[in-house]
């Protein structure tokens, strides 16, 4: 084989800078000359502003300037001559600081000589360690100084003071300056002079901020488009570009002609609109340029700028192939770490295999099933990177060809690689690594284990999932970004993958009550993917406990607490004692989770987590599970105690309400009788709540299913059960009763200053047996409020986090330990004081307590 | 024996696991053994749970506080009931903070007393003494006398002498404030006749106005105060913030009085003091909102804003205008200023950060970007 030559370029830095109009002319292909774009053959005009010479957007055109065609050349500027100079208007405010402070007759900077040595000194020193903004500030400083002579310490010349009329027009005094007048004593100013405005001489002359020679943008980046109608619509920059051209050629022609100067500079002052907008058109004092329709034109500065523009589009923002996106949906007998991916998908999105002596048979069964039948290959790349489709008629052919060094794109494949993202992609869990599972079906299917770090449902949410296609890409993506390497959210060091849902529900019930005979435990194993039945004890009865130790290995153990505060014991491998539910298999806290990651690994506990999530939701298959309106019945005793409790309740607070009309309320320090009134009350409503909440949960019935996702911690607690069976509560508006509404009462139905509970906001009533239209009204007000507010936190928490991501992006672990930003400035000697990742700790400690115990 | 492993353990452990290391082992009375053991596998954890080199730290640190952000609540409460004391809180709090900014909407002050004040005696007249107070607040009534061109003010004395202030120092404060007024104090009535000869009706209605806003005692800017048994102490918490003339106070404890303005900390205590009110203040909030985010993050965000030495924000001000890219900072916000200037100043991009790179299309020097290798 030949020996390959890789060149490995980089670019190093980036100088930024002003163009000269030397330079311009150097990088101009053409000198734009007439308005008219195309002849009546609908061919560029020469000399015109789609000059073939400016590169070509026609696929049938070679450009003429390096004769490559679309695509191969990126375009090449041209140029326009200025009859007139003409302000460029982003530079404007510069230009007026510097003729403020420059004699208008001797043109040096109005500082004495001998402290302008010591400042352009400093300037030079200072340069190499202070920012940007640290180096304007200086230069404002002495602008300021400066503007404020009157007369030139050099010549001793008195100084009119000079004005800026906006956008674009200097006066000194009442004498209008003209752009030449300006240009000429920007051009005697020398280049050490110049410094002093922070401006550098090498990259940015003062006078190149008035225009002679403009430069024309390629025809690539101002593309026209052919309607379907076949006429042409042009780009807003052609056109503000041809705006340009013509008034600058009639200029041309009066100014020969020896037109009157009114009439000239008429035109020139055109000249400057149509020029200043083409920079940009939302300058505040002039009328933007519009279309015909009226829609202002998107001219250069509006292009790059804001959200939608170049730089937070295009640049920072990528395009990619190889992705796709559809509903998602869920699948729990796939594994956590596996993508379930449609078979259309499959065989659209490839995998390039490079074909060695060792693979080439089977990539050639690729190849031969084509890209029409499942495993089959899209497309073969031969070694010079040219690709070729694969289709029915190539296909032969390509048999023939295909040789050690060509490479194919195979359809995907179970086990592949793929990134899978869902937006919006707040942290790093927002987008991890799954394997291919191709699958029928439309949607992309994953394990509601994973819904948590994703944040996802499936009421119509959309995933993306993208296919790594270099072998680099597939090992960091492996390696850095597969679901069982994220199992520890680094926000908090806790687990963000555990059971929820119908997999709580179930292992609660299992480890609780249920049992099997040894025929339908097995049966259950093996349906969970369990195919090892050796653990499972040889008697007629298996409890449940018995059956979920099948899943942990021999030599576990673990003493943990369940959500009601019971002791659970795992003794080698056995679950001995307590109920599995939220506290130990859950997300967050998820203790026996994190013991199993310590003991055995990552790998090993994403298979044990997905062989438990699915036992849960197996069993509640096979038992049934089922919420219903009677798993809200009381028993009559129970019902008459809430009503006891709320009639009380109202009692009470009519017996507040009495007191502070007599005005014998006994006030709290700090607070007015009415306040004092107001927090009585509502300690007193959110007491009776709870109260009533108290005898639901003592006399509901405690297997329900209800009751059942409540202590598992699947779903609900048990406020929402109250609600239900016993009384909604108090409806609080910004932290106290709801107040506002009608004059001095909150409904018509109520009389003024009402100050009952009723009238407040309080709903005794439950869901069950339905609200009073009043209270049904507070409900919907506190839904409204609470609506408001994720409306408006959700803009106000995007626009922290891109700040918060854009200050400190840059911020990372160098190799000797210190957190260092871009400049190489250490901003911590040890990340977070002891160097401890928080995603490789236990809730961003050691756990000492463990490490003792574990060293017996 | 502990002390022994202690010793040569340090500097290779963290001085606060050593602490809890020590604490426990002393404790339980393990065997030596066993702890050397123990003080080897803590070791080795600790080693096993260090950052790799590359991590970007930053971008975890701004995820894990930016991604809980959306599950803040807006509200501001009211605090202790008191409704014309606001707390900032949730987000806008956070934001706040983040932003850096001078004028913060509700300052605050916790004001902690020493040892004999501290017990409830007088605890209200010693919070009068900080309270912002206006001679209106001891008025009883008002009445102008038109005929003798003068104003009488009925005060009440209790509340003088709460203030802590005598007659005589009242009159010197009314005379010091109202210049041009003749000041004449009998008892609880005050006469204010203006000594100018040709006053006229429309004087003295300003007079009458402008003595009821007469700042009498405490502390301008402190507008509420209101003491609260903190454990066994009383504690005096206060809306509006003067850190500087509080600190004064000779009952005050200095040691432990804080303010929620991070600029008047960093202007009185230091920078040190105001990373730590930024940490102190951003946990208070989420705290509060029940939601649990690692110290290290927010230290390093705190560290961020004040490694300069003065309190940089999270903003197109602060933070991001310190960066050496052109290419970072149009990528943020107002691009066309930055794309100016670095014209201007002929800035070279040495594209040491990551949007610059990503924009080039080229790897970023942060995590497997760091070691330069190529393959193919």
């Amino acid at each position: 084989m030949v020996e390959q030559q890789y060149v490995f370029r980089e670019v190093k830095s980036i100088i930024f800078g002003m163009l000269s109009p030397k330079m311009i002319k150097q990088m101009s292909s053409i000198k734009v000359v007439t308005p008219e774009l195309y002849d009546k053959e609908g061919y560029p005009v020469d000399g015109g502003l789609m000059d073939i010479r400016m590169g070509v957007i026609d696929p049938a055109i070679k450009c003429k300037t390096c004769g490559s065609k679309l695509k191969e050349c990126t375009g090449h500027f041209g140029h326009i001559e200025l009859a007139r100079p003409i302000m460029h208007i982003k530079y404007a405010p510069l230009i007026l600081n510097i003729l403020r402070s420059i004699c208008n007759e001797c043109t040096k900077p109005m500082v004495e000589a001998s402290k302008l040595k010591n400042i352009i000194t400093s300037i030079e020193e200072g340069d190499e360690e202070t920012t940007t903004t640290g180096r304007t500030k200086r230069t404002k400083g002495l602008v300021d100084g400066m503007k404020s002579t009157t007369k030139c310490p050099h010549c001793n010349a008195k100084q009119e003071k000079i004005t800026i009329e906006k956008p674009t027009t200097y006066f000194e005094g009442e004498k209008r300056l003209s752009p030449i007048e300006i240009r000429t004593r920007l051009e005697k100013i020398s280049d050490d002079d110049i410094q002093l405005f922070g401006l550098n001489p090498e990259h940015a002359r003062p006078e190149w901020m008035i225009l002679t020679l403009l430069a024309i943008p390629p025809v690539t980046m101002r593309p026209s488009i052919t309607l379907e109608s076949g006429e042409r619509s042009e780009d807003d920059l052609t056109h503000k570009l041809g705006d340009i051209v013509r008034i600058n050629q009639r200029l041309f022609e009066n100014i020969n002609a020896g037109a009157p100067e009114i009439i000239v500079e008429d035109l020139w002052d055109l000249l400057q609109y149509h020029v200043t907008t083409f920079f940009d058109n939302a300058v505040p004092q002039l009328p933007p340029a519009r279309h015909r329709s009226g829609q202002p034109l998107k001219t250069i500065t509006e292009r790059i700028k804001s959200k939608e523009g170049r730089i937070r589009h295009n640049l920072a923002g990528k395009r990619t192939n190889f992705s796709a996106r559809t509903v998602i949906s869920p699948d729990p007998m796939l594994e956590i770490y596996e993508v379930g991916v449609p078979l259309i998908t499959a065989m659209k999105l490839t995998v390039p295999e490079k074909i060695t002596e060792w693979n080439i048979k089977h990539v050639k069964e690729y190849v031969k099933n084509g890209p029409k039948e499942y495993p089959g290959a899209n497309y073969i790349i031969r070694p010079d990177e040219k690709k070729k489709k694969i289709t029915d008629e190539t296909k032969e052919q390509l048999l023939e060809e295909i040789e050690p060094g060509y490479s194919v794109e195979r359809h995907l494949l179970d086990g592949d690689i793929a990134l899978f993202n869902r937006q919006p992609s707040l942290h790093r869990m927002s987008m991890m690594c799954h394997r291919v599972r191709v699958l029928p079906g439309k949607t992309l299917r994953l394990n509601p284990a994973v819904c948590a770090p994703y944040n996802a449902d499936f009421d119509g949410d959309e995933m993306n999932l993208h296919i790594p296609q270099t072998e680099e890409a597939r090992a960091e993506a492996e390696i850095l970004m597969q679901v069982q390497t994220q199992l520890i959210s680094p926000r908090y060091g806790l687990s963000i993958i555990g059971c929820n849902q119908d997999a709580l529900s179930g292992n609660y019930l299992l480890t609780s009550q249920l049992e099997f005979s040894h025929k339908e435990a097995s049966d259950i194993l093996y349906n969970i993917g369990v195919d090892d039945f050796s653990r499972l004890p040889k008697k007629d009865i298996v409890t449940g406990k018995e059956l979920i130790s099948c899943l942990f290995e021999k030599d576990f153990n673990f003493t943990g607490k369940s959500r009601d505060g019971n002791e659970v014991i795992i003794k080698n491998g056995k679950l001995i004692k307590g109920i599995l539910d939220k506290a130990n298999l859950g997300e967050g806290s998820g203790l026996l989770l994190r013991m199993l990651i310590k003991k055995y690994g990552e790998d090993k506990t994403i298979l044990t987590l997905g062989q438990l999530y699915r036992l849960g939701i197996e069993i509640l298959l096979r038992k049934g599970f089922t919420i219903g309106l009677a798993d809200t019945d009381l028993p009559q005793k129970a019902e008459e105690e809430i009503s006891q409790i709320l009639a009380q309740a109202q009692v009470d607070s009519k017996d507040f309400i009495k007191k502070f009309h007599e005005g014998t309320l006994e006030v709290l320090p700090g607070k007015t009788a009415m306040e004092t009134l107001e927090l009585r009350i509502l300690e007193l409503l959110n007491k009776a709540r709870d109260n009533t909440g108290r005898v639901v949960a003592q006399n509901a019935n405690q297997t329900s299913p209800s009751m059942v996702m409540v202590k598992s911690g699947a779903r609900g607690n048990i406020i929402n059960l109250a609600q239900m069976a016993a009384c909604v509560g108090q409806q609080a508006l910004s932290g106290g009763r709801i107040g506002k509404g009608y004059k001095n009462r909150t409904l018509s139905h109520f009389k003024e200053n009402d100050l009952t509970p009723d009238a407040r906001g309080f709903i005794k009533n439950n869901f069950k047996k339905g609200l009073a239209p009043a209270e049904f009204f507070f409900g919907a007000m506190t839904g409204r409020d609470s609506l408001m507010d994720t409306a408006l936190r959700t803009p106000k928490s995007g626009y922290l986090y891109r700040r918060l991501a854009n200050a400190l992006q840059d911020l990372k672990v160098n190799y000797d330990h210190t957190v260092r930003d871009a400049n190489n400035k250490i901003v911590q000697f040890k990340y977070g004081g002891d160097g401890v990742d928080v995603s490789k700790s236990e809730g961003g400690v050691i756990n000492v307590d463990e490490i003792i115990k574990s060293t017996q | 024996m502990v002390e022994s492993l202690v010793k040569e353990y340090t500097g290779k452990l963290p001085v606060k696991l050593l602490g809890e290391l020590k604490d426990k082992l002393t404790a339980q009375k393990i065997n030596k053994t066993r702890a050397k053991k123990i003080f080897e596998t803590t070791l080795q954890e600790y080693l096993d749970a260090q950052v790799a080199p590359g991590e970007a730290v930053g971008i975890i640190a701004a995820e894990s506080i930016g991604e809980p952000g959306t599950q803040m609540t807006l509200n501001t409460f009211h605090f202790a009931g008191v409704s014309e004391m606001n707390v900032t809180t949730g987000l806008p709090r956070i934001i706040e903070v983040f932003d850096g900014r001078k004028n913060i909407a509700t300052p605050m002050m916790d004001v902690y007393l020493k040892a004999p004040y501290n017990k409830g005696k007088d605890i209200r007249k010693l919070a009068l003494l900080i309270k912002q107070s206006t001679l209106q607040d001891i008025i009883k009534e008002v009445n102008t006398d038109l005929m003798n061109g003068k104003i009488e003010v009925e005060i009440l004395s209790a509340k003088l002498d709460d203030h802590g202030l005598a007659q005589a120092q009242l009159k010197k404060i009314l005379e010091k404030g109202l210049k041009g007024v003749n000041v004449k104090i009998d008892g609880s009535l005050i006469t204010l006749a203006p000594s100018s000869k040709e006053s006229n009706l429309n004087d003295l209605y300003k007079l009458k106005e402008k003595l009821k806003k007469i700042h009498m005692s405490g502390l301008k800017g402190v507008t509420h105060v209101l003491p609260v048994k903190r454990d066994e102490e009383f504690v005096i918490m206060t809306a509006g913030s003067k850190l500087k003339e509080v600190l004064e106070l000779e009952f005050v404890d200095e040691t432990r009085t804080v303010s929620n303005d991070i600029y008047e900390i960093a202007e009185n205590l230091g920078i040190e003091a105001a990373r730590t009110a930024v940490m102190n203040e951003v946990f208070k909030v989420i705290n509060a909102q029940g939601l649990t985010i690692d110290e290290r993050h927010i230290v390093l965000v705190a560290d961020m804003m004040c490694v300069t030495g003065g309190i940089k924000g999270i903003t197109r001000y602060g933070i991001v205008s310190e960066k050496a890219s052109v290419l970072a900072r149009a990528s943020f916000e107002t691009p066309i200023k930055h794309l100016i200037s670095a014209a201007l100043t002929g800035e070279e991009d040495y594209l040491n950060s990551v949007v610059e790179n990503v924009m080039i299309n080229q790897p970023i020097p942060t995590g497997t970007g760091m070691p330069k290798l190529s393959t193919k």
